[in-house]
């Protein structure tokens, strides 16, 4: 080979992340963004990526309680915030009410967009405890599924609501068996 | 039966709505998809791709980006110069291209680096001398323009396959009628957009042993490609296909980047990773094949179809793909639905310098099927009956063979029919509703399975191995890969419905050519029929062994068994029982280790005649839909806030999925009738319009409308408990229904999707003009047809086989 | 992965640091708040700045309140979110909080902000797009290249602007602050919008956007009509923003009608606009006012949908707007 080509040379920085409560002071790249340091740099690769672009949604994280695209997101930028993964979203061994009802309705198909939509529809539930259906509609519009349709989507969401509202809720037979 | 009956207490896995057993790790960020799979000084690898649609290499110098600090290996087309492909008869595609590039994304060097940024920065240090070709960019251009040639192969010129079938006397059919109506219609060409772009993972070890992990829905073919360009025995080949995050059909070939990184892993020593960004993926492609259509359909007074003449034009892309078989799909289904007496189908596909179509979700069947249904609702409306009485009366009766010689069995679309029209509210709103508003009625069938394999063999489809442990466990093996239809659930629900026990009891290994025996892979719905019916076999098998131990412990005749809750029970003397562990403790006391085999074969099809392998199925899916739409006829913009779908699936496994199922069918059947569009710009070196998920457009939550789903059971013999697909058939009737009911909210024709506002805006406009009401494509292509296959129909006294020699031109398959 | 190209970044607390670094690094810098519309055209290499200058630890840029003369001030660092959820926005300007919550998805709406959809880069389907695309057409004269691919005969480019939030702030007389090393300035919203493609900010690099400034809307009204594919994540084929005042009754004493995503510029159809004045807001009177105003507006062949179709769309749109603003 000949002599070696150097190009511009990746800037690399001190950085000290939240993430699900844990804290992770890491040396990283400076363009790296919040999607690449969760998955790359902390091994959470529960997060995915369909563009890295901010056209699909599926990459999306908490940070601060607020959905937010981490693949349009310079990680620097969110150092010291409080970041939650799909890997924080259950507390200790049992499911958050949301996954258990996706996992009972069959909300999550493929299961690529899914944390993407857990974590935004996690956001919805705790601003509103009951949402209609038009609510959970717009709080996915950025959001795209291209296995369910959305529909069992909205029916995991509404359950697990009404779960976490108290009320003692089942899905609907329409959902688990079709109408009549 | 009806579906909410839990199956009538026949079964207690089998028609009960359950979680999918992989479904908590996906919903808790476990599951490891390929770009997850992370090895110890692993490379990553990013491929260069041509610029130009159409050109020959003439010198590609590497040397720079050798040179680049970080670079382990870089290769180019002379480094893989063996060629691939999915079909026998089309093995036209290279790992890199070694002389001529034939769209703008076919890959042409790839680079193994440290990380994606310095792989990056190599692929841009690559020169690459091209020679300009002229591209080709539609079937009409394909048709006058033999070269340059797109390939080296083909039926005629840069027409890569012609078909010309003739059962029956078409003719005489169509003179007998007493009304022809006569379309032409365009189904352009979409993608199937999986949010996962495809990745893959290549280790080759100290042994000589290479590991690919892959997003990929066909580990069996990819397998069989790696050992061919690497020329390596299979046997040093592991693939194993990765939990896929979407398919649809798009990762159904083997793919030059799953070649490129085992290469590259082989060249350096270690582990390289690929995954492909969104564009690469749009270039990846093997989509909706664009299909302009003319159906001829002959019609007594009542809608009886007298005789159908059908012509496809096919606008393949680059390479052949499953094209050959897309192309056969496009004439295969048209006759299973309604009786087509006597049938002509003459089907042309060309090679254009465009990414490559394939399958997606339908294969080949969604164009022909929307052009039949909306040929039908003229048709209806020209004899003044109701849509859904014509087809009614005219179905193709259960247990039957066709004109084509498939051969049907369970048919559960008159039901179907009735479930849809109930729903709607049909019969008091249909032609009543007021200007803007309308509903629309459509029919499909598709198959459960192809009956013949991809590559000729006599062997099984589908095998499935179970193990016993002592602790009462189960372990099912399968080749089958999970692209989140819950192929792995399926086979869990199966085998513990058979041996009695909870599913979430049954381990499930797939998708692993080291560990699993051979399934073909999660294409043309044939899954949970196939590996069903491979896991019902090998469940059986192992239930005798452990019902004999048992027998003789328990003193019972072993045929009074009764396996049930995860214990063995005497039927007459319940308290004779035992736990389903200690039976298997028994049984590999008794016999040694306990497991056994299953495997399923599809019954041999009926026809003879060349081209009869496509079509044939072991069970035909049913379903029919009814769609509101509403139009603004001062733009055109079309919203459907409902449509009512019922599906016969033989048997629901489990009812859960199959709504799901169809729910996701009719949102991608949604989105292909109002707006997803492979576009390309034809002045502008073919470039891809939009090869980004903005522009690219797949419906949001806003488009996506309600929908009342409605499961028809009607168990087919075929089919494990009587199970038919659900996968893909429900996407087929959306389409037509959408156009059939854009007619009657503001009385025009769409004969081409996307139905999208422009064209709907110029129909309404011709209208108000006195013009034709209609949108749509008004000539064909002028191409060669080959003589027609002859092939007299049952009816006729048919054997299957044609009457004349035929006389094909070489080449084709 | 797509990925940004090597960068570094500063997170300034005062606009003080924030001018003073972007003279540090000169025209190799950027100002970035939500990223939305930057980090993409990075990632592309459409837009490539060695280093940006994160605002958005600027308190002050994050203002969103009434003047004591019922003035409404929005910072630049405003996420959309923010402005769609304000109490005083959707109480005093409606209009703005609708156009908001029509731009992109919710999830972007979080990171985007006043600023950055106000400065929005404009769009085009031979530019907005990966390196190796545009290297297939051999680049356009926006990025790279020398021609422009819409109109190739043009010495210009026809990138097209298409925030959401610029016709209304224009149709609204906002004005919109800056500061730069030469100090402050206001600029009228009407008066920003270049009609170039390339050029279509009269901004210097160095100028911050500090805040946008709407005027009481009073007794007037406003609406604006989006129009795109799909109900979220599409930028706008066509926007259309209306203002009206009326005497009163029904009669028109003042209008302004605003056309975006038609052209480099937002279309201020002032003529449209006059025909409105004096006339109460009839189907004629309405009819005539989006004849006039669909006049200049000039789509072409760079976005979603055919441009025929969209040219059709103006007069459409503009009358929806117009009768949205009557008092039933």
């Amino acid at each position: 080979m000949s002599q070696p080509i150097a190009l511009s040379r990746t800037h690399k920085v001190p950085g000290r992340f939240v993430v699900n409560g844990e804290v992770h002071e890491i040396v990283f790249a400076s363009h790296k963004t919040l999607l690449e340091v969760l998955r790359e740099d902390l091994g959470l690769r529960g997060t995915k990526h369909g563009c890295e672009l901010g056209e699909c949604g599926a990459c999306a994280v908490l940070v601060e309680s607020v959905p937010v695209l981490s693949c349009l997101a310079l990680a620097q930028a969110h150092q010291d915030q409080e970041i939650t993964t799909i890997e924080g979203m259950a507390e200790g061994p049992a499911l958050h009410p949301l996954q258990a009802s996706f996992v009972e309705v069959g909300a999550a198909q493929c299961g690529y967009c899914t944390p993407g939509v857990l974590l935004t529809a996690q956001a919805l539930l705790e601003e509103d405890s009951a949402p209609t259906r038009e609510d959970i509609k717009e709080a996915l519009a950025g959001n795209l599924c291209r296995c369910t349709g959305y529909i069992k989507i909205y029916e995991a969401i509404e359950l697990a609501a009404a779960r976490m509202r108290g009320e003692h809720a089942a899905p609907s037979k329409e959902s688990l068996y079709g109408s009549q | 039966m009806g579906p909410n009956s839990d199956s009538g207490g026949r079964y207690r896995v089998v028609g009960t709505p359950r979680a999918k057993v992989d479904a908590a790790a996906k919903c808790t960020g476990d599951t490891i998809f390929a770009d997850d799979v992370v090895l110890p000084r692993m490379l990553s690898c990013r491929m260069l791709r041509s610029p130009h649609p159409h050109a020959r290499i003439v010198k590609i110098d590497t040397s720079r980006a050798e040179a680049l600090d970080g670079v382990h290996a870089v290769i180019t087309g002379t480094d893989l110069p063996i060629p691939f492909g999915i079909l026998p008869v089309s093995q036209d595609e290279h790992a890199l291209a070694p002389d001529h590039v034939r769209f703008i994304g076919d890959g042409v060097a790839a680079v193994a680096a440290a990380d994606e940024d310095v792989a990056t920065n190599a692929i841009d240090l690559i020169q690459v001398e091209y020679e300009i070709l002229q591209a080709i960019g539609s079937v009409a251009q394909a048709a006058e323009t033999p070269d340059p040639a797109i390939h080296d192969y083909a039926d005629d010129g840069n027409i890569h396959k012609l078909i010309h079938l003739e059962f029956g006397d078409v003719d005489r059919g169509l003179e007998r009628a007493d009304l022809i109506q006569d379309d032409l219609l365009f189904y352009d060409g979409n993608t199937h957009l999986p949010i996962e772009q495809h990745a893959a993972v290549a280790r080759y070890d100290r042994n000589g042993r290479l590991t690919l992990w892959s997003s990929t829905q066909t580990p069996h073919y990819v397998h069989r490609a790696l050992a061919k360009v690497l020329e390596l025995p299979p046997s040093r080949i592991r693939v194993i296909a990765t939990p896929n995050g979407g398919g649809f059909g798009g990762k159904s070939d083997p793919f030059p980047h799953e070649i490129v990184v085992s290469k590259l892993a082989i060249l350096t020593g270690r582990p390289v990773k690929i995954c492909l960004t969104r564009e690469e993926v749009f270039y990846c492609h093997r989509g909706r094949h664009p299909v302009l259509m003319r159906v001829r359909t002959g019609v007594t007074q009542d809608g009886a179809i007298t005789a159908m003449d059908f012509e496809s034009y096919l606008d393949g892309g680059a390479y052949g793909s499953y094209g050959v078989a897309s192309t056969y799909y496009t004439g295969a289904l048209q006759t299973v639905t309604y009786q087509v007496p006597v049938y002509r189908f003459r089907g042309a596909r060309a090679f254009t310098n465009k990414p490559p179509c394939g399958p997606k979700r339908g294969h080949g069947t969604p164009q022909p099927r929307f052009a039949v249904e909306v040929t039908l609702d003229k048709i209806a409306e020209r004899l003044e009956l109701d849509p859904a009485e014509l087809r009614l009366r005219h179905l193709q009766p259960p247990n039957s063979v066709t004109a084509n010689y498939l051969k049907i069995g369970t048919i559960g679309l008159g039901e179907s029919i009735e479930k849809v029209v109930a729903g709607s509210d049909w019969k008091a709103r249909f032609r009543k509703l007021p200007y803007g508003t309308g509903l629309g009625l459509a029919c499909s069938s598709y198959i459960t399975g192809a009956g013949l394999p991809i590559y000729w063999n006599a062997m099984p489809h589908s095998g499935v191995q179970l193990k016993c442990d002592r602790g009462g466990g189960v372990t099912v093996f399968c080749g089958s890969t999970d692209i989140g239809q819950g192929s792995d659930s399926v086979l869990a629900y199966i085998v513990a419905e058979v041996l009695g026990l909870d599913p979430l009891e049954i381990a499930v290994v797939t998708a692993d050519t080291d560990l699993t025996p051979v399934d073909l892979g999660s294409y043309s719905s044939r899954v949970t029929l196939m590996t069903g019916q491979a896991a019902v076999q090998a469940a059986e098998r192992v239930k005798q062994l452990i019902a004999r131990a048992a027998a003789a412990k328990l003193e019972v005749p072993t045929e009074r068994l009764t396996f049930v809750q995860g214990r063995v029970f005497d039927v007459e003397q319940p308290e004779r029982s035992m736990s389903f562990a200690e039976a298997v403790v028994l049984a590999e006391s008794a016999e040694g280790t306990i497991g056994a085999v299953g495997s399923y074969m599809p019954p041999r099809s009926t026809g003879r005649y060349r081209g009869s392998g496509v079509g044939p199925s072991p069970a035909y899916s049913y379903s029919a839909c009814v769609a509101e739409v509403e139009v603004d006829p001062d733009t055109g913009m079309v919203q459907v806030p409902k449509i009512w779908i019922a599906h016969d699936v033989g048997q629901s496994i489990n009812p859960a999925l199959v709504v799901g199922q169809i729910e996701g069918g009719v949102y991608m059947g949604l989105g292909e009738a109002l707006m997803e569009e492979m576009a390309y710009r034809e002045n502008r070196n073919l470039v891809h319009k939009w090869p980004s998920m903005l522009e690219y457009k797949s419906p949001t939550t806003h488009e996506m409308c309600d929908v009342t789903t409605y499961i028809i059971e009607d168990p087919d013999p075929n089919g494990p408990f009587g199970a038919k697909e659900a996968g893909q058939g429900p996407l087929l009737p959306v389409i037509p229904a959408v156009a059939n009911a854009i007619y009657d909210a503001v009385g025009v024709r769409i004969d081409e999707v996307p139905m999208s506002a422009p064209k709907v805006l110029k129909a309404i406009q011709a209208k108000a003009k006195g013009k034709e009401p209609r949108y749509g494509p008004s000539a064909t292509p002028v191409v060669r047809w080959p003589p027609p296959t002859s092939v007299p129909t049952p009816a006729e006294g048919g054997d299957g086989r044609a009457t004349k020699p035929e006389k094909m031109p070489a080449g084709g398959g | 992965m797509l990925r940004l190209p090597p960068v570094t970044a500063s997170f300034p607390r005062t606009v003080e640091e924030a001018l003073a670094q972007k003279v540090e690094h000169g025209l190799g810098a950027a100002f970035v708040a939500g990223g939305t519309d930057l980090y993409p055209n990075m990632k592309r290499r459409v837009q490539t700045p060695a280093h940006v200058i994160d605002i958005r630890r600027i308190p002050e840029l994050h203002r969103l309140e009434p003047l004591p003369d019922g003035t409404l001030v929005i910072g630049a660092c405003v996420t959309l979110t923010e402005l769609i959820r304000s109490e005083s926005v959707r109480q005093g300007w409606p209009v703005i909080a609708e156009a908001a919550s029509v731009i992109s998805t919710p999830l972007l709406q979080n990171m985007g902000t006043v600023g950055g959809n106000l400065l929005l880069d404009t769009r085009c389907n031979y530019y907005d797009q990966g390196y190796e695309w545009r290297k297939a057409i051999n680049f356009c004269m926006k990025k790279d290249g020398d021609i422009c691919w819409v109109a190739p005969s043009s010495p210009r480019c026809w990138a097209v602007q298409s925030s959401d939030l610029v016709p209304v702030m224009i149709a609204l007389d906002a004005s919109i602050q800056f500061e730069g090393p030469g100090g402050a300035r206001t600029v009228r919203a009407r008066e920003l919008y270049l009609n170039d493609g390339i050029d279509y900010l009269a901004k210097q690099p160095d100028e911050l956007l500090i805040s946008v400034e709407v005027p009481r809307l009073g007794g007037a009204r406003a609406d604006y009509q989006k129009l795109r594919r799909r109900g979220s994540f599409d930028f706008p084929v066509l926007g259309v923003a209306v203002w009206v005042r009326t005497n009163g009754g029904d009669m028109v004493s003042d209008a302004r009608i605003v056309i975006g995503a038609v052209g480099s510029a937002p279309v201020v159809s002032d003529e449209a606009a006059a025909c409105l004045v004096g006339q109460e807001l009839s189907d004629e009177t309405i009819a005539e006012a989006a004849r006039i105003a669909a006049r200049p507006a000039k789509p072409l062949d760079n976005t979603d949908f055919t441009i025929g179709w969209r040219k059709d769309m103006v007069p459409v749109y503009v009358r929806r707007a117009l009768e949205s603003l009557r008092q039933d």
